[in-house]
């Protein structure tokens, strides 16, 4: 194992915490619904997990209940945008709050407390072994594995399923959809209530693997990053992998540049930087016209 | 059984501002709830919060000096969601104000007299907010890129540059290694009102603003444009407004005046540049609830921003005394805006329940 391919390994795990928030952003914005809450919900998903690992010492339990947590967070979202026809800018912007408050007291007593349980890293059998990539794909922890497996089939789902059509007319075109027989507002519940739980998986990953032990702003703005990475990933499950990955060698790339006597604080804005200068790219008139965002998104149904 | 949503006839029976104020209500029932679920006794919570708050001069006063940051935010965003911009970067752009006013007053003329010095502190604070503000503007009016994104990106990249500051090359020597600059010099120092903190130039110019802005969006043509625009863009295209100039101009005032709130908050309460938190309570986000619990009415924000302020007090109270974390203040601030579109949602329409046989 040189340098490049620790580099390489750490980015996909920090990459990772980005991937499911991101993959739930675009199931939910591919039926119309924008859901601004991600940062909330991931910091969430993070205390209970957290939480939860350190009284039941269950990983899976941890994971699970952070996803219903985040699923939850996710159907308040849909009953104020969908139901209700609320702004979908200042339902999310309250949900980021919400969540936000709710888990740094949910988080009191666990400030500077050591994990009891964490995800640790599980060599594939056979995989791990070849050189190179075997280290950097193949001897991660099982979030990342399950994440190599949730993009491609949430792309499959998306794009080459009938539900994924339902899906995809909902946040492009919900009159029709109506008309085909589709019932908008079930869909758009479900995606975006499986995307808040998404985002909760985020959490989890977090407090359980990545960076292990809890502080008010975890997330140190991941949720938002996702939010730029799904316009990034032009609302692929596919290209969200790049993305994220991408973002997350952006995110390692700043330890690494510490050795080089550089100033961590500056260092700090990277991902920041990277993520304005990324939305900036893609937003350049001729890609726009090339990817497109689902036409009805953020737009209530039935509108006014 | 179904259930049917049909708009009501009679909208106005409740008025916006009665909306508003039944949100807060509401978003307090439901915050004692949680509290109640937290072991948090919300009597306890609520009495700290609003009566030891509002029952003695220290309280009132820190509520009376939060007010004027909050006030200077909120009236910014006022101007941008009017224009329907997003700018959700108060936070930010306050923050690089107070960069500059600590910049002004440390290194750059620290020894000019009070009269030069400390307009050069609101002016400098102002275009500084003003441009971190231009950035995201820029980048939407030119490659349409989602100003949500750039403006709350570089609220965290503000948040970086102060800390490289503090803990880097404006470190106070002498302040035991603490992130902390000097202090600034006492002609850089806002007046107070006597045992108050309350700085009276930022306390004028946050009252002055709500007029200013509410004229400028009633009276001028420049108003009119904004809400054109923000009412829709095809429209705007029609009657020639132009796209760039509405982006530009709501952002840059939002930002100047978040700019100013920094430099109050330097030259007024803290003396010096320190951790960004400790700077700002989050009023560039706490700006976002008041714009929209005022109806985007700039007068109205002065009454909001006052009650905004008591719960940011409160909250900070009851951190202390009931050992609450500080983003407590994030629950209420959250349920306050979910509670004003769920009861928008209920003025607006009538929910019936038709039963089959």
């Amino acid at each position: 194992m040189n340098d490049l391919e620790l580099l390489a390994h750490e980015s996909i795990a920090a990459g990772t915490v980005l991937l499911y928030a991101t993959l739930g952003e675009i199931l939910a914005e591919r039926s119309g619904v924008l859901n601004l809450g991600l940062e909330g919900i991931m910091m969430l998903g993070a205390i209970t997990a957290f939480a939860l690992s350190i009284t039941t010492g269950s990983v899976v339990l941890s994971i699970l209940v952070a996803f219903a947590v985040g699923c939850l967070a996710g159907l308040l979202h849909s009953a104020v945008c969908v139901s209700m026809r609320g702004n979908q800018v200042v339902s999310g912007l309250a949900l980021a709050m919400l969540c936000a408050g709710i888990s740094s007291v949910l988080g009191r007593n666990y400030v500077g407390v050591p994990p009891r349980t964490i995800l640790s890293a599980v060599k594939v059998p056979i995989l791990s072994e070849i050189p190179c990539l075997g280290y950097i794909l193949f001897q991660q922890n099982i979030l990342v594995y399950l994440a190599y497996i949730v993009a491609p089939l949430l792309w499959f789902i998306l794009f080459k399923t009938k539900i994924g059509v339902a899906i995809r007319a909902c946040g492009d075109d919900p009159l029709s959809a109506e008309s085909m027989g589709i019932n908008v507002h079930l869909y758009r519940y479900l995606c975006t209530v499986l995307g808040g739980g998404f985002a909760g998986i985020s959490g989890a990953y977090l407090t359980l693997s990545y960076t292990p032990f809890w502080v008010e702003n975890i997330t140190a703005g991941r949720g938002w990053i996702s939010l730029a990475l799904v316009i990034l990933s032009t609302w692929s499950p596919l290209r969200a992998v790049l993305a994220c990955y991408f973002f997350g060698f952006c995110e390692i790339s700043q330890y690494w540049l510490q050795t080089l006597k550089l100033n961590p604080y500056l260092l700090g804005t990277i991902p920041y930087l990277a993520t304005i200068a990324a939305i900036s790219v893609v937003s350049v008139e001729k890609i726009r016209k090339l990817v497109g965002a689902p036409r009805a998104l953020g737009k209530p149904y039935p509108e006014d | 059984m179904i259930i049917k949503i049909e708009k009501r006839s009679e909208y106005n029976r409740y008025s916006a501002l009665d909306i508003s104020i039944l949100s807060v209500l509401l978003a307090l029932a439901v915050a004692s709830i949680i509290m109640w679920a937290f072991r948090v006794s919300p009597t306890r919570a609520y009495y700290e919060i609003f009566v030891k708050t509002l029952s003695n001069k220290y309280g009132i006063s820190h509520v009376v000096a939060r007010t004027i940051p909050l006030l200077l935010c909120s009236l910014g965003l006022v101007v941008c969601f009017k224009a329907g911009v997003w700018n959700i970067g108060a936070e930010g752009q306050l923050l690089m104000g107070a960069v500059a006013a600590t910049g002004v007053a440390l290194y750059l003329m620290p020894q000019s007299p009070s009269w030069i010095l400390l307009p050069t502190m609101f002016t400098l604070g102002a275009v500084m907010g003003a441009f971190w503000a231009l950035i995201p503007a820029l980048l939407k009016a030119k490659a349409r890129v989602n100003e949500i994104i750039t403006t709350l990106m570089l609220n965290y990249v503000a948040e970086k540059i102060v800390e490289y500051l503090v803990y880097g090359p404006w470190k106070s020597p002498s302040g035991w290694g603490f992130p902390l600059t000097d202090t600034i010099p006492d002609q850089a120092r806002l007046p107070l009102i006597p045992g108050t903190p309350v700085h009276i130039p930022t306390l004028g110019i946050s009252l002055l603003s709500s007029a200013l802005v509410f004229l400028v969006l009633r009276k001028t043509s420049m108003g009119f444009e904004l809400k054109v625009y923000g009412f829709s863009e095809k429209v705007a295209e029609y009657a020639t407004v132009s796209r760039t100039k509405v982006i530009v101009i709501s952002m840059v005032l939002s930002g100047a005046l978040a700019g100013i709130a920094g430099v109050g908050e330097i030259a007024g309460i803290h003396y010096r540049l320190r951790l960004p938190r400790s700077i700002s309570g989050g009023y560039g986000y706490t700006g976002i609830i008041v714009a929209w619990l005022s109806r985007l009415n700039p007068l109205a924000c002065i009454p909001f921003s006052l009650l905004l302020s008591v719960l940011s007090v409160g909250s900070d109270a009851i951190q202390i005394t009931l050992k609450l974390p500080r983003g407590v203040i994030n629950i209420f601030n959250g349920l306050i805006l979910v509670m004003l579109l769920v009861l928008d949602f209920l003025a607006k329409y009538r929910i019936k329940v038709i039963k089959h046989e």
